[in-house]
């Protein structure tokens, strides 16, 4: 038993590590876009191996972990939120790959529009990563709720984006390279958020055993 | 299946009211009150001496062959309490597994016919004989025992004098039938047809398990009771004493972090 207990505590550990590594690289592919740094464009992409890689890790060790411990109960959420939160976080850093990709476009002429849009998109994204992260590692159910408050304000906000992106191209054609590429920086952001909402809800499985996906509250069969 | 309202809309066959149950001086069982679903496997689970083998045996009255045992409350089969009835009448409508498979010492066919001979049950040799086949294959024996049947039951196997027990208990058409950790004896193939046949039987009957091996449980059950120290602790379909039970000792026990 004791054994098994360390090794639900292994398995949060390689998760945590995981979210550090993709956390640092969405916050260097935002850097390369609002800072136009190249070399945090390239971490990324150096990066990207090593996340797919622990993926694989965290995957085949909770794999593990069901076949041979058969866990029941809150250990038995512990795993399985645990491989779903490992998937949203991989996807995650591949985002954070394509968003590089899209800085290194965006590099290579004068701006279009002040970045003002982006930052504050980015800094509410990273905000509820870091809140679905944090409600994992503390088991905080009302953190995590909290972060499923937020992602309407970013899909608001990528809305209001688009609007205004496009009203540039249609300005001028010699827009429309870099509006679209903008429009694929936030588009991903916005996924990254969606990710982290998955992430959220995944918790309140953990901590409350409920499934919240899809309004699943409102359906009869939410539990058992 | 609603959280809130986890048990089926289907009959209750068998509840307790309030159940004490006592071997001399000391109380095994502790106010215990639970409906058991028609047609449904409901698996007892908890540590050993929780109470959960006494209680089972109390369904049928087998306890009272102790001396200085003393049952209070009520046990309802269809709404009457069986402790104000003949005990063989329950006995016939709510019938028994054992751990150890204890055929008699009789042929394969004297095992099964047994029941019926005794109660009456068949008009005729011809009925007995079919009587005695239809248990077999409900019990998924006849195949593998019907060239022999004349045989001693003690040439069979583990595994199939258990299914033998189960045949032999079938033959008189229980409406119930109770199993007292029928698969601690037996290796995992013979445990698997044991699992197989109690999905089968419960479309014509009601089935109990009280089972040490919580995955058995898991697998075999559509509703489980946790037992704690003579208590009742938990009582609800099986997903959610697996996934997410609501009692703190529910939980320490599935977990495996109990004591």
């Amino acid at each position: 038993m004791r054994h098994f207990i360390e090794e639900l505590e292994q398995l949060k550990t390689k998760l945590l590590e995981m979210s550090a590594i993709v956390e640092s690289s969405i916050q260097r592919s935002i850097s390369a876009v609002t800072q136009k740094d190249r070399s945090a464009a390239e971490e990324v992409f150096r990066t990207e191996g090593r996340i797919n890689a622990i993926e694989i890790e965290i995957d085949e060790f909770a794999i593990n972990l069901l076949a041979l411990q058969q866990p029941m109960a809150a250990d038995l959420r512990l795993i399985v939120a645990a491989l779903k939160i490992n998937t949203d976080l991989e996807r995650m850093g591949d985002l954070a790959v394509s968003i590089a990709e899209r800085a290194l476009s965006l590099m290579e002429g004068p701006i279009i529009t002040p970045m003002i849009d982006i930052p504050h998109i980015a800094g509410l994204v990273q905000s509820m990563v870091r809140k679905s992260l944090d409600a994992f590692v503390h088991r905080d159910a009302d953190l995590a709720r909290s972060v499923l408050a937020s992602d309407d304000a970013v899909d608001s906000l990528r809305t209001a984006c688009y609007h205004e992106l496009t009203s540039f191209m249609e300005k001028a054609p010699s827009n429309i390279q870099q509006a679209l590429n903008l429009m694929v920086v936030i588009r991903n952001l916005e996924r990254i958020a969606d990710h982290s909402t998955n992430v959220a809800e995944d918790v309140l499985f953990l901590v409350k055993g409920i499934d919240v996906r899809h309004h699943a509250e409102a359906r009869p069969s939410a539990v058992g | 299946m609603d959280a809130s309202k986890p048990l089926p809309d289907t009959a209750c066959k068998l509840s307790a009211a309030d159940l004490n149950f006592y071997y001399g001086s000391f109380q095994a069982l502790k106010g215990i009150s639970m409906e058991i679903f028609a047609n449904q496997v409901t698996a007892f689970i908890g540590p050993s001496g929780c109470g959960k083998s006494t209680f089972l045996r109390t369904l049928n009255r087998m306890n009272e062959t102790i001396r200085g045992s003393l049952a209070e409350g009520k046990i309802l089969l269809d709404g009457v309490n069986i402790l104000e009835q003949e005990v063989a009448y329950v006995r016939r409508r709510v019938g028994m597994v054992f751990q150890r498979s204890n055929p008699f010492p009789k042929s394969i066919f004297d095992n099964i016919a047994y029941g019926p001979r005794i109660n009456g049950t068949v008009p005729n040799r011809a009925a007995l004989r079919e009587k005695v086949e239809q248990s077999l294959h409900r019990a998924a024996l006849w195949d593998e025992v019907k060239d022999k049947l004349n045989q001693s039951a003690y040439g069979l196997s583990g595994g199939q004098q258990q299914r033998l027990c189960i045949a032999r208990a079938l033959a008189v058409d229980p409406e119930v039938l109770l199993l007292d950790e029928p698969c601690s004896a037996l290796d995992p193939i013979a445990t698997a047809k044991i699992e197989d046949l109690i999905f089968q039987l419960k479309d014509s009957c009601t089935i109990v398990i009280v089972t040490h091996n919580m995955q058995q449980a898991a697998r075999v059950a559509d509703h489980t009771g946790f037992f704690l120290l003579g208590r009742l602790i938990e009582f609800d379909s099986t997903a959610v004493i697996f996934k997410n039970p609501a009692k703190k000792e529910t939980e320490d026990y599935v977990t495996g972090r109990f004591g």
